[in-house]
């Protein structure tokens, strides 16, 4: 101790106060190379989904695949594990209410794209015994704390669209190819579409918006009376899942 | 007073030796779920409840049914429940016990299993749950102490655990009304959405839980010799008697609504459980064994000859214990989640872990239950002595 002269310390001060006043000019270098967008704010966010553009590419899962891939979403091969935050169904499952014999074919064939509601009124928001799931004010977005979740599974019995998943076993080894820029999930926590809301903190539309090449997705803030999504709304007739049981779904399918 | 649980001979070490063992043998199935996470059990996306939360839920129900035996002696001052109350609340300790295991076992993170005290969120059951499970562990791990230690002095109980003893009367109803709460309020599951879930849930432990009262006092009056008197043993089977009929009336209801209504959602359920759907009927030989042991043992019950008969009453017993068994701890959980919302038919089998996981939970129970007859049978003994 006694060879760690004043000589010394001033020698080693002068170079950390160097490096902390170095700090600053390289953030601002970081950020002049890599402009980032400003983020994107709403009253409240929603989807809507064009069945009839949808099913013009029948066979596409763009914006599945992007979707999972930009979430780190594992693919499992078994059924009985699967995690998935946005998929398509069969018009009789994800609307059983609507469903009828004499149905419209083009209606009838159509695979609407099914994904977390981000309900006005989240049913698994409420059931949640440490608030690891919460509507996030003002924009509505149903957010998770993979960190904090217990792993119970009561959100996955409260919801009554099946949007989320359960990580049965470690997901890392069944991610296919790992997405650095967000975050993977340990096992035995829930999960499911979040909106994308790392991606409107940078600016940015949801991935699966971005991918779908027909445009059938449009998202935007309903509350916004100019927003093209409201227009839409105004124009098309349009559907939501499960209206009965008081959920209020943000997601709007136009038929 | 606890000591005397360390004095045996070798038939009581023997049988805690063998629960041991059951106990090793599920905790080494635990670890290795630990290990790899829940995907060793038969539980999937579309059904992510089983056997544990059925369990749990079981078990809830005996451990409320103590109060009929606390409710009849302290309330109505009932004297031939004078021997046999305390046995009712320890199996209410060991019931709370194992519920909470049960709990533990069935989480993807355990270890964070405080987070739900640490962000308490008052609008999810569970949160309810885990103050009146664990409300009423205290209340009867006092109670029972302190009657126990009094009767070791032959002393009267001390005056003041009389309110204590009182509130634990609504607070054992509570857990189970609780509890039925954590299902009933789901909009998502129909099938749990009804307001005689937690009356039924109330009826259907009122009967098992007395029914495997009455097997354990005969039990102990065959490998102890305490024998409980002929008096509590009828009185149990009639309170059996009564709680049954009321919980066949209850599932009789909500076969009416259900089907006389006949809302798809809510039908789907039913059919699933009575002939299958899509080929799928996993679950339709148990519950019609169910609904007709149910149906035999009201037949064994209202009978007064066979309800009073000591040879047909621990057949009436086990039979009543089988029934709600199936029906609660397989039939009830799994079948909220077959069909799935989006009306997929996902069958659930449990699976060689989990059903050791489970029996060493139930042995665990059966440790505790053994360990506290030993000491309250012991403490007895030496009073007569």
């Amino acid at each position: 101790m006694s060879d760690f002269t004043r000589r010394d310390f001033v020698k080693a001060a002068s170079v950390s106060l160097t490096i902390l006043a170095l700090k600053p000019a390289a953030n601002l270098l970081a950020l002049e190379s890599l402009p980032e967008l400003s983020p994107l704010m709403a009253k409240r966010w929603a989807l809507a989904i064009d069945l009839r553009k949808c099913l013009e590419e029948k066979n596409c899962v763009k914006c599945i695949e992007m979707c999972h891939f930009v979430h780190n979403v594992p693919h499992f091969a078994k059924p009985k594990d699967e995690v998935k935050w946005i998929w398509k169904e069969s018009f009789e499952a994800a609307f059983a209410e609507q469903d009828h014999p004499f149905l419209s074919a083009d209606v009838k064939v159509s695979h609407p794209l099914v994904m977390c509601n981000h309900c006005a009124n989240p049913p698994c928001v409420k059931v949640c015994p440490t608030q690891a799931t919460w509507k996030r004010e003002p924009d509505g977005v149903v957010m998770m704390d993979w960190h904090r979740c217990i792993g119970c599974r009561y959100c996955i019995a409260a919801c009554p669209y099946g949007s989320r998943s359960f990580n049965w076993r470690d997901p890392k080894p069944f991610i296919k190819k790992l997405q650095p820029d967000f975050p993977s999930r340990m096992r035995g926590v829930v999960e499911k579409c979040n909106f994308c809301e790392e991606r409107l903190a940078k600016g940015q539309l949801p991935a699966c918006v971005e991918a779908c090449e027909a445009k059938a997705m449009v998202f935007g803030d309903i509350e916004d009376a100019d927003s093209d999504i409201r227009c839409l709304l105004q124009t098309r007739f349009s559907l939501r899942r499960k209206p009965s049981l008081g959920t209020q779904p943000y997601i709007y399918y136009l038929v | 007073m606890i000591e005397k649980a360390l004095q045996g001979d070798r038939r009581y070490w023997t049988w805690l030796l063998i629960l041991g063992a059951v106990i090793a043998a599920g905790t080494g199935f635990y670890l290795k779920q630990f290990h790899t996470g829940l995907t060793i059990t038969g539980l999937s996306r579309d059904v992510s409840w089983g056997f544990y939360i059925a369990q749990f839920t079981f078990l809830v129900g005996v451990a409320a049914s103590a109060v009929m035996l606390v409710l009849p002696y302290y309330l109505h001052n009932y004297k031939a429940f004078g021997k046999i109350t305390i046995l009712g609340e320890f199996v209410a300790i060991a019931a709370v016990i194992m519920c909470v295991t049960f709990i533990f076992v069935d989480l993807g993170q355990p270890f964070r299993m405080l987070n739900i005290f640490l962000h308490p969120s008052p609008s999810s059951l569970m949160f309810w749950d885990t103050i009146a499970l664990g409300g009423y562990m205290c209340l009867n791990v006092l109670i029972s102490y302190i009657t126990l230690k009094a009767e070791s002095k032959t002393l009267p109980p001390p005056k003041w655990i009389k309110p204590i003893i009182l509130i634990s009367i609504p607070w054992a109803i509570s857990i189970h009304t609780v509890t039925a709460f954590l299902y009933s309020g789901l909009v998502a599951r129909p099938f749990w959405m009804t307001a005689v879930l937690a009356p039924r849930f109330l009826a259907s432990a009122f009967a098992s839980g007395p029914s495997l009262l009455i097997l354990l006092c005969l039990i102990l009056k065959r490998f102890a010799s305490f024998d409980v008197g002929r008096e509590a043993l009828r009185k149990l089977a009639e309170i059996v008697t009564y709680a049954m009929t009321v919980n066949v009336f209850f599932i009789l209801m909500e076969f009416f609504t259900t089907f006389y209504s006949g809302i798809p959602e809510h039908a789907e359920h039913f059919d699933y459980l009575i002939h299958g759907l899509e080929g799928k009927h996993g679950l339709t030989l148990w519950m019609w064994i169910s609904w007709i042991i149910a149906a035999a043992t009201l037949v064994l019950l209202i009978n007064p000859g066979t309800r009073r008969s000591e040879k047909i009453l621990p057949w009436t017993a086990l039979l009543v214990v089988v029934s709600i068994w199936i029906d609660k701890g397989m039939g009830m959980v799994v079948t909220g989640f077959v069909p799935t919302p989006l009306g997929h038919i996902t069958e659930y089998f449990p699976t060689l872990p989990e059903l050791m996981i489970s029996l060493a939970i139930y042995g665990m129970g059966m440790f505790i239950v053994t360990i506290f007859y030993k000491v309250a049978l012991s403490v007895r003994s030496a009073v007569a002595r």
